[in-house]
């Protein structure tokens, strides 16, 4: 059986985050999972065989972590290289890193590439994909006809489900050349966790607009009570309410959760991009014109600053 | 410091896109215009330029049909000061390792460059994949998805805000930058600026002028296949009523809870 090249995401407190469990289920739908992980391995093999690894190539990462991009590109290229014609696909998390990587590589090793994928099958041809393109307004399936597919896939496009492999560990020293190392990265403030669920990956995003005014505490409060993420619209990010990190839409996060809750938010093109996959979406804002109404499977004309923690306090007697 | 401006003309976002037969975007019956998020990057170029306050010069790149010249014309009313456009019938439906195969060589042509920059992605395709590839193929550092812009001497040095960490990330000329919309609104054409655009210099390149030959282009070259396109249906318009007296947050988390949301 072919093998799958899988890149594992930045590990975040040590720990591999549910997209790389998502993109190793995938895998395994295509051939045989390969993990690759830049660093220390040792603490992450047991949970990558878990869900099917067959292999776990941990990348000596001592030329790499201090440079944006470039190298991983050329260790993946690298072990591409190795794998030869017989490599079914590589998988890569789609954040602007992975996105990066994916495009360099399939210059260095003459792929084609596909982006922002929500789901993939196995073809007759070999991988099909399936993206959402347009703000979500289409659905579109392709799949690569030259060199080996390469794939970055969304979070949330698979269920994770457990399938025991191999995990034999194989250490890998890349040749990183001077080109790569150029940009250097001279200082890194990681981000504070918030305690809640990561956005792209939460089953609930609660999200606050213009109409928040700054305060986002109550938009937060209502979020805690459901166990949600939580989101910013641009105008928010742009006010200086919320870090980049929360924007939802076209140049943030795309999210397709079970429920998005908008508060405030008018529902521009941009955020609507970002949110509009999302199975059940209701809005609660002042103005009964805002476009968001348009897609919302409820919505409340009122002020989110009465109607949210009126909301959150019977959210938290329902679940006592 | 000469600096090249990356600049895409796309569908207008709030018209309604769609794809031709063959699964490429349609670009001829919608009204395009420069995508926003290269507005970004014509602004970083022109501060650059500003704030080194020399002789640098920023020469605005589009590759594209022949509408796209509206995208460096904006470009030009904005400040730039020249425009190469890079059209032919060859290139229509490439993907985005044939774009950058024709971006990287006319760069080559524009010669002597110190900075590339680019907006994060376009708003039609938005792969944002196009800045990373650019810099493969020119052999040269790439800082991307700067949301905010620095340059000292010979270095170039963004913030950048990742999912896990905020960095500060700098290269030495020469170099590809990508900008977000992070990095500082972008200025509107002023009247004056509009009528010098109309007297600076624009350019129109083949691809012969670069070098490519047509089957190293386009739809039949290209190393992905959409194989079926489909609209979604939209999401049609539920319930929405009107908060009197707390009516609307029991209503709320009634429905809610009758999704088993709660």
């Amino acid at each position: 059986m072919s093998e799958v090249l899988v890149l594992v995401d930045t590990l975040v407190d040590g720990k591999v985050g549910k997209p790389t469990l998502e993109l190793l289920t995938i895998a395994r739908r295509l051939g045989e999972p390969v993990a690759v992980v830049f660093g220390e391995a040792s603490g992450v093999t047991d949970v990558l065989a878990s869900y099917g690894a067959e292999r776990v190539v941990a990348v000596d990462d001592t030329e790499v972590r201090e440079h944006l991009v470039a190298p991983k590109a050329e260790a993946l290229s690298e072990l591409v290289e190795k794998a030869g014609p017989d490599l079914a696909a590589v998988l890569l998390p789609s954040g602007g890193e992975g996105k990066e990587i994916a495009g360099r590589l399939a210059v260095r090793t003459g792929s084609g590439l596909i982006t922002d994928a929500v789901d993939v099958q196995a073809g007759a041809d070999g991988p099909v994909t399936t993206q959402s393109v347009f703000a979500g307004g289409y659905t579109v399936q392709a799949r690569v006809t030259r060199g080996v597919p390469i794939v970055t896939v969304k979070p949330n496009s698979a269920t994770p489900e457990q399938a025991r492999g191999a995990g034999t560990v194989e250490a890998f020293r890349p040749t990183v050349s001077d080109a790569a190392r150029g940009a250097r990265i001279t200082a890194s403030a990681p981000r504070q966790a918030s305690g809640r669920p990561e956005l792209t990956e939460a089953a609930i995003v609660v999200s606050g607009g213009r109409g928040t005014g700054g305060n986002f505490e109550e938009v937060e409060a209502f979020a805690d009570s459901l166990g949600a993420a939580v989101g910013a619209s641009r105008a928010a990010v742009d006010s200086g309410w919320m870090p980049h990190a929360f924007q939802v839409g076209q140049t943030g996060k795309t999210v397709s959760p079970q429920l998005y809750v908008a508060n405030g938010i008018s529902g521009a093109i941009q955020h609507r991009a970002g949110m509009q996959t999302s199975k059940t979406i209701v809005a609660v804002n002042k103005d009964e014109e805002a476009p968001i109404f348009e897609l919302v499977d409820f919505g409340v004309v009122g002020d989110l600053h009465t109607v949210l923690p009126a909301a959150t306090e019977q959210v938290r007697q329902r679940k006592g | 410091m000469n600096i090249v401006v990356c600049v895409k003309h796309v569908p207008d976002a709030t018209a309604d896109r769609r794809f031709e037969d063959d699964g490429t975007v349609d670009r001829v019956g919608v009204d395009g215009l420069l995508s926003e998020l290269d507005e970004y990057a014509v602004e970083q170029a022109l501060q650059v330029r500003e704030r080194l306050g020399d002789d640098s010069e920023v020469t605005v790149l589009s590759v594209g049909p022949q509408q796209a010249v509206d995208a460096i014309r904006k470009s030009l009313q904005m400040g730039a000061d020249k425009g190469v456009h890079v059209v032919d019938d060859a290139i229509a439906g490439s993907d985005s390792v044939a774009t950058s195969l024709v971006i990287a060589e006319a760069v080559r042509r524009i010669g002597a460059w110190d900075l590339v920059v680019c907006g994060m992605a376009s708003t039609d395709g938005s792969m944002g994949v196009v800045p990373a590839m650019l810099a493969e193929r020119l052999g040269v550092p790439a800082l991307t998805l700067g949301s905010s812009v620095e340059v000292e001497g010979d270095i170039v040095r963004i913030r950048r805000d990742g999912d896990t960490a905020t960095e500060t990330v700098e290269a030495t000329i020469p170099l590809v930058m990508s900008v977000t919309d992070q990095s500082g609104e972008a200025r509107y054409p002023s009247f004056k600026g509009i009528m010098a655009a109309k007297k600076k210099p624009l350019e129109t390149w083949s691809l012969a002028d670069l070098g490519i030959g047509p089957e190293q282009v386009g739809l039949s070259a290209a190393w992905s296949v959409v194989q079926s396109t489909e609209a979604r249906p939209p999401r049609t318009k539920g319930q929405v009523v009107t908060d009197e007296d707390g009516s609307g947050a029991a209503a709320l988390v009634e429905f809610l809870a009758s999704k088993k949301f709660v």
